[in-house]
């Protein structure tokens, strides 16, 4: 392949300092991507440069400090705007993570929309995140989940799709990419014919910020959310992005400072957006980490990191499937590059322990989708998710450590 | 009375105390053919629910005259989860309840323990010591022992 589309994988190694550190004296293995991502130099540093050089509140202060700071954390706001290419960033809000955008979503624009009655679709391979904010909004309002089912492979069954929709549809919270299964979701055409019958639709796109590039205005969503730390960046940051004219009809989340434009005991007037959903100090330090999580993706190149994954995804797919009694969970057409399986007669917590032991870190369990393992009949299951930095040479020491659980539990 | 943990044989243990102390060869044993895995019916039981992670053990007990006559279990879990139920039911059968609940407490207390503390003789059940050094596994090896408590608690039949 020409060096120019193929990622160095090797210097790209160089950047995250996590991937240096040895488990039980072995090199790590970090295959729970999924779960959260390690973070780059570039980001730690940034973080930690706003912290030691460029503290101070922001939308306040007249002083230099603070005008800087103001000017970081929209210019972070913006780097968001072009990563997701929303048409303004006033469509950008800044909230912890994927978990409280939807939460926000549906304590808005759900408690404004949605009526007894009424009916909420989602699919059965949602996290538990875009599961129960809905049911809460359901159960306060008498309105009714709807589940869009999956097939045998992982995929939605989307020839059901129209007929779970009707008139008491409110509103349609699908996630891009599966979390258990890898999955991607045809979420453009979901939009498409959601909207056909007039309803808006969330996405969900946790899992699929930091391995494809996503353009908010192509997939024509009303809202999608992601969480900065599964791409590269903090913790306690993520993003709520919203159709301006969904936004700005919306009711506050939050009361408190930076979401007001006046207040009198006898009357507050609301903020413009974005600030209305931003009430107090927000995580500063994570939104200017997350912006230079999103320009240290986009340097390396989306397509590039997709064509990696996807290449790692085929080899340990490949490599995976000759581990005697291994069985794959999600072997869906399109996914990104997360391998669940199963392994014949271990549970996948003590595979978890032992593939650990060899400093290879995967995720075993319900990975918080305990419908979907309903669905799937299993309790739990083991999980390997890649990023941008894995390689062949980890997901043969995955399948090396395979074999050795299995020669333990046989 | 203290106790080392017993030797093991080599393998993909080999060179890993940790693993080896985890995975003793009487625990591997009770997971692949797990003891007394039924339902008693008309008895007590009790179910235990790890919601971190899935796990589930039901105990089945027939208690007569304040002696524990038959003990069961049916578990969906890992290794530690159903080697754990499957000698649990092998110690406490004919026990008197008042005898298990103690036990359960020493149970407890053993895997409990800090990894360097030393380790009380309780027969077979000493195989999981071992769990002690995954912190995380604790709950797994205690699934079970929590089932019993209940299944015991309530009123005598």
């Amino acid at each position: 392949m020409d060096s120019l589309l193929t990622l160095d994988v090797t210097a790209v190694r160089g950047d995250f300092p996590m991937l240096q550190c040895r488990i039980h004296g072995k090199p790590l293995v970090y295959l729970d991507n999924a779960a959260t991502t390690q973070k780059p130099r570039m980001v730690i540093d940034r973080v930690a440069r706003y912290y030691a050089e460029e503290n101070a509140n922001i939308h306040r202060g007249v002083h230099t400090l603070s005008a800087r700071a103001t000017g970081a954390y929209e210019s972070a706001r913006e780097t968001v705007r072009r990563f997701l290419n929303a048409a303004a960033p006033t469509e950008i809000i800044f909230v912890r993570g994927a978990t409280e955008a939807i939460n926000l979503v549906a304590q808005t624009y759900g408690r404004m929309h949605v009526g007894p009655g009424d009916e909420i679709v989602i699919s059965e391979m949602e996290h538990h995140s875009n599961i129960v904010p809905w049911q809460i909004l359901c159960e306060e309002k008498g309105a009714r989940l709807q589940v869009l089912p999956i097939t045998e492979t992982g995929e939605l069954q989307m020839d059901g799709f129209e007929q779970l929709l009707s008139d008491r549809t409110r509103i349609v919270a699908v996630t891009h990419v599966s979390n258990a299964l890898g999955t991607m979701n045809p979420v453009a055409e979901i939009a498409r014919r959601a909207h056909a019958r007039g309803i808006p639709v969330l996405v969900d796109g946790a899992q699929a910020v930091a391995h494809m590039a996503v353009n908010v205005q192509a997939l024509d969503c009303d809202f999608y959310v992601f969480s900065g730390h599964k791409v590269f960046g903090p913790t306690g940051i993520g993003v709520l992005y919203g159709r301006e004219r969904l936004l700005e009809a919306m009711p506050p989340y939050q009361g408190g400072g930076d979401m007001i434009s006046s207040v009198t005991f006898e009357r507050t007037r609301y903020n413009v957006l974005p600030y209305k959903f931003e009430a107090g100090t927000p995580h500063v330090a994570g939104a200017l980490g997350l912006a230079a999580a999103i320009d240290y993706l986009t340097a390396l190149g989306l397509d590039r990191v997709s064509a990696h994954e996807h290449e790692l995804l085929v080899y340990g797919t490949d490599v995976l499937s000759q581990v005697p009694g291994l069985r794959f969970t999600g072997t869906a057409r399109d996914k990104v590059g997360i391998l669940a399986f199963l392994l014949d007669g271990v549970h996948p917590h003590d595979a978890g322990t032992v593939l650990d032991r060899a400093g290879v870190a995967i995720r075993a369990g319900h990975h918080c989708c305990q419908p979907l393992m309903a669905r799937l009949g299993v309790p739990a299951t083991a999980r390997a998710s890649l990023a941008l930095y894995n390689t062949r040479e980890e997901i043969d020491a995955l399948a090396g450590a395979l074999q050795g659980v299995r020669e333990l539990f046989a | 009375m203290s106790v080392d943990l017993p030797p093991h044989r080599a393998g993909v243990r080999g060179g890993d105390p940790g693993l080896q102390a985890l995975y003793q060869e009487v625990v591997l044993d009770h997971n692949r053919h797990p003891r007394n895995c039924r339902a008693i019916e008309g008895g007590r039981q009790a179910e235990e629910y790890n919601a971190i992670c899935g796990d589930r053990v039901t105990v089945y007990a027939r208690i007569e005259e304040g002696v524990i006559r038959d003990v069961s279990f049916l578990a969906s879990g890992c290794a530690i989860v159903n080697a754990s139920a499957s000698l649990m039911t092998e110690t406490v059968a004919g026990l008197a309840t008042a005898d298990a609940r103690a036990l359960a407490d020493r149970f407890h207390r053993m895997i409990a323990a800090a990894p360097g503390a030393p380790i009380e003789d309780l027969g077979t059940l000493t195989a999981l010591a071992g769990v002690r050094m995954f912190p995380i596994r604790i709950r797994c090896a205690t699934l079970s022992w929590e089932a019993l408590r209940a299944a015991l608690a309530g009123s005598p039949e």
